[in-house]
């Protein structure tokens, strides 16, 4: 029995939620009474795993420098083989969400997403989880030999708990993709709905495409990634990619911000699990504020520049 | 062209989240049933393959008969064929693997379910059955072209996109954007009385395992009042965020 905390890297270093993942798999492996090492693919500084508890890290290099899904599972699936791991462990990124239910066939394992807190119980092993987008909780027993635990988004947190780290470089022989890389569209260098601490959200309340000024530069201010309400996507004034909800992205992130944006269940549902809600609308009786923890009653018009010319002179402090 | 679309039966998006028996099951009385949103946005650019190319377009669902209606619904928007695998589904793994033993003896070329169900929100479905058939496999699919044997998706990556190119047979996980939320079909009276005579199959479960069980559910804690700060205290808000929220 063993923990293994499968880590993503992007550009060859450690993405962000490297800290998370790595906290719960020593968490976990402390809880079972067993130890916790990693894997991470093309990373060149994989031993600062170390600061969350990691003492062991297998790094693979004879795969596709960008991520592919088959490939991936396949080297992780030997890689348990040989260590005799039990317990894996991923993030709720994209990637992480593509690759958990292969690696899940492959190794006949029970795959939890959206995982909260380190198991309640042991034996069974009982983990509390998301379900119904966010309205509520299941505690979900997991049977069988071997299980993969998605760690839902900031909720869990990176513990610093600094150990020297053994970075070995591992080489496997994993079946050719299944898929060919046509193309990758990717913005760099901002800051995404899925890893940024903080994200300013519009609504139709916005009146319109031309006003996403306001929305832009509050999040350049607070290094934020940027999202909209389903409406607004739908009538073309932002990209789908945007869309955030029950039937858009999740947000789990510290700081939710939504200027214009009424909260409608399907809307609510989706962003809910943000640490602090910020509200910005007109309207005092916007069910927003019933979900929100900070509220301003004012016309985005008016509060949202206004917020900006303060939030820089703030920053400008330090 | 043969598609089959994997249908899962939700609780409609405003429903109220409750539970009985001990909090231990989900309260379905009095909740209305919706097709899973993502897998209506699949099943729509099914249709689409049909009516474009000619596809045959299958519905399934791993379930009980309270979904038969979702499952007429598919009928009356555009689907030749119903199946439904008799049995309660308890997991994603249980799920997967009743489908993938439904494909051992019904091949099809694409095979698109729900990027996840909005219920459960385990986002396992196509990938698990991907696995276990070695299919290639394209999650968060928002984008979808057939040429040939060839298949070129486009999957959602976080700050971005992929295009990824297969051959057929493949598994799609699909949400928006595979289709518009305009292009969403109402079923009409015509297609509501041909949905009648097309067939519907109902067979019995391979006995699948599921490898999790939820044991009870909880409902989040109720939340503290909104903090209302007046408009023009804005340094107010930028205080409470700084001093007592601690985010920025
Ligand atoms: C099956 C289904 C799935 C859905 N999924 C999603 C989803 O994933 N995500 C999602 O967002 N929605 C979703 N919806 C839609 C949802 O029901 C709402 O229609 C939508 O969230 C409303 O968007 P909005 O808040 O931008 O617009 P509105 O509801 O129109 O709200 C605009 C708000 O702006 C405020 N406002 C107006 N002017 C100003 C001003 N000058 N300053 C400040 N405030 C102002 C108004 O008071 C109002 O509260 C879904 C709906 C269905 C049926």
């Amino acid at each position: 029995m063993s923990v293994l905390v499968i880590i993503e890297t992007e550009k060859n270093k450690l993405k962000r939620n490297a800290a998370e993942v790595a906290s719960y798999g020593v968490g976990l492996a402390a809880d079972l009474k067993t130890s916790c090492s990693a894997i991470a693919f093309h990373s060149d500084n994989a031993d600062s795993l170390g600061q969350f508890g990691i003492s062991k890290v297998a790094v693979v290099s004879n795969v596709p420098m960008h991520f592919d899904a088959n490939t991936y599972a396949d080297t992780i699936a030997q890689h348990v083989q040989q260590i005799k791991a039990t317990h894996l462990i991923v993030s709720s990124s994209a990637d992480a969400k593509f690759l958990a239910p292969l690696l899940a066939a492959k190794l006949n394992a029970a795959y939890v997403p959206n995982v909260v807190a380190l198991p309640s119980a042991t034996n069974p092993l009982t983990v509390k989880r998301t379900a119904f987008t966010n309205k509520a909780f299941a505690n979900t027993t997991i049977e069988g030999s071997c299980s993969i635990i998605g760690v839902g988004n900031n909720t869990f947190g990176a513990i610093e708990n600094p150990v020297s780290c053994d970075v070995q470089s591992v080489v496997y022989n994993p079946s050719t993709s299944l898929l060919e890389q046509v193309s990758i569209e990717k913005e760099t260098g901002k800051a995404t709905i899925a890893d940024a601490d903080v994200v300013v959200s519009g609504g139709r309340g916005l009146k319109g495409p031309e006003n996403w000024h306001l929305i832009e530069e509050l999040a350049e201010v607070l290094d934020a990634a940027t999202a909209c309400s389903k409406p607004v996507s739908d009538m073309g004034w932002r990209s789908h990619d945007e869309h955030v909800g029950q039937t858009g992205k999740p947000v789990s992130t510290n700081l939710y911000i939504a200027i214009g944006i009424s909260g409608a269940i399907q809307h609510l549902a989706g962003v809910n699990a943000s640490k602090v809600k910020v509200v910005i609308n007109s309207d005092p009786e916007a069910p927003f504020f019933k979900a929100a923890d900070y509220g301003v009653v004012g016309d985005a018009f008016e509060v949202v520049p206004e917020l900006i010319k303060k939030l820089k002179a703030f920053k400008a402090l330090g | 062209m043969n598609i089959l679309v994997c249908i899962s039966h939700v609780p409609d998006t405003t429903s109220k989240i409750n539970f009985v028996m001990d909090n231990t099951l989900f309260k379905s009385k009095g909740v209305q049933y919706i097709i899973n949103p993502n897998d209506e946005f699949g099943l729509t650019r099914a249709i689409w393959f049909k009516e474009k190319h000619g596809a045959t377009v299958h519905v399934i669902h791993v379930g009980t008969a309270a979904a038969d209606p979702t499952l007429r619904k598919c009928l009356a928007i555009g689907a030749d064929k119903a199946y439904r695998i008799d049995t309660p589904a308890h997991d994603g793994n249980h799920v997967a693997h009743e489908l993938a033993a439904f494909l051992k003896t019904n091949s099809h070329d694409l095979i698109i379910a729900g990027r996840e169900s909005i219920d459960y929100n385990g986002g396992m479905v196509p990938g698990i059955l991907a696995g276990i058939l070695n299919m290639p496999f394209i999650p968060n699919c928002v984008g979808l072209e057939i040429d040939g044997n060839t298949a070129t998706g486009e999957r959602e990556i976080d700050g971005g996109r992929e295009k990824l190119k297969g051959t057929l047979p493949m598994v799609i996980g699909g949400q928006k954007g595979l289709v518009e939320e305009s292009d969403l079909k109402i079923p009409n009276m015509r297609g509501i009385m041909q949905a009648r005579q097309k067939p519907f199959e109902v067979i019995p479960s391979s006995n699948a395992m599921a490898l999790t069980k939820e044991v009870s559910f909880e409902k989040p804690a109720p939340k503290a009042a909104v903090k209302l700060v007046p408009a023009d205290d804005i340094d107010q808000l930028i205080e409470l965020l700084h001093k007592e929220a601690n985010v920025i």
